[in-house]
């Protein structure tokens, strides 16, 4: 690992930062997304005040920071390469959407979920990485010659 | 009718959850996509497995500090049941990997550098999770 050690500890940093934001949010329980995606309900617009307080940060910061030549602590920015508005972003985000809204748990909140033990949970988290490691296996099986794999998009964004 | 709003608390959440994605992209040049990093360890070429666990570690560390500071104050109320959620799990997990990202991956970092894609994405799986809640809550 060597020259990736520092940016390990980045990386579980940023993510103690991100599991703390997603508790202090309130976004972690399933009721008060869904009470926000209810706007025919007891609407409850808190989620609009987290995603607002995450852009407030990052459109001012993203600006600055890929203006710069590179990271600090790598040798480039991993952006994805993707421009076209294609059948699969669509299509994804409207899976995504009725998951979504089924169970009021996105993958960051149902991740940081887990530390709760709670079975729900850990059926949910299961089910979405067995959801995730299908799409592997039928689009990213770099044995199978007839579907081609996606450029490189490492992100996944 | 507005019910259970928590604007500051929701806020001081978000402002954390930015600070977390300037912070990986200043000092790593990584995007912090959720359904990305952990997807990305499900690919048969998986690279970088390294920064992913320790971000996923990270994600876990959060909740548990937050769960010693306040005293165990972290409530969760499912809103289905075990085999629904399995259902939704499967949508999430698949749909997030086929349209490239969710919430945080499009909704926080893609809205952020202005990606045509994200933008619309981010709509998509909003006003998609909308009508599903709509039909499941007043229709059915």
């Amino acid at each position: 690992m060597g020259a990736g050690m520092p940016r390990t500890f980045v990386a579980l940093f940023a993510g103690v930062l991100f599991g703390l934001g997603l508790a202090i949010s309130g976004m972690m329980n399933p009721a008060k997304v869904v009470g926000f995606l209810d706007v025919a309900g007891g609407w409850d617009p808190t989620l609009a005040f987290v995603m607002g307080g995450a852009l407030l940060v990052t459109i001012p910061a993203f600006r600055i920071i890929l203006g710069r030549p590179r990271p600090i602590l790598a040798d480039g920015f991993v952006l994805p390469t993707a421009s076209a508005l294609d059948g699969r972003l669509l299509g994804g985000g409207a899976l995504f959407g009725v998951g979504w809204g089924l169970s009021g748990f996105c993958p960051g909140p149902a991740v940081a979920a887990l530390v709760t033990g709670l079975a729900p949970v850990v059926a949910f988290v299961a089910a979405m990485a067995a959801g995730m490691v299908l799409y592997a296996w039928v689009f990213e099986r770099p044995d199978r010659g007839d579907v081609r794999t996606k450029p490189a998009n490492p992100q996944g964004v | 009718m507005i019910e259970n709003f928590t604007p500051l608390s929701g806020l001081v959440g978000g402002v954390l959850i930015g600070l977390a994605a300037a912070m990986l992209l200043l000092l790593n040049g990584r995007l912090s996509g959720i359904s990305g990093i952990v997807g990305g360890m499900m690919a048969p070429k998986t690279s970088d497995v390294g920064w992913r666990a320790a971000f996923i570690v990270g994600l876990l560390l959060g909740p548990f500090i937050y769960i010693l500071v306040t005293g165990g104050a972290l409530l969760l109320e499912m809103q289905a049941s075990v085999p629904v959620l399995v259902v939704a799990g499967l949508l999430v997990g698949f749909g997030t990997r086929l349209g490239s990202g969710c919430t945080s991956g499009h909704g926080v970092c893609g809205i952020a550098r202005l990606s045509k894609r994200s933008i619309v994405a981010t709509a998509v799986f909003f006003v998609v999770a909308m009508l599903t809640v709509f039909i499941t809550r007043h229709v059915l």
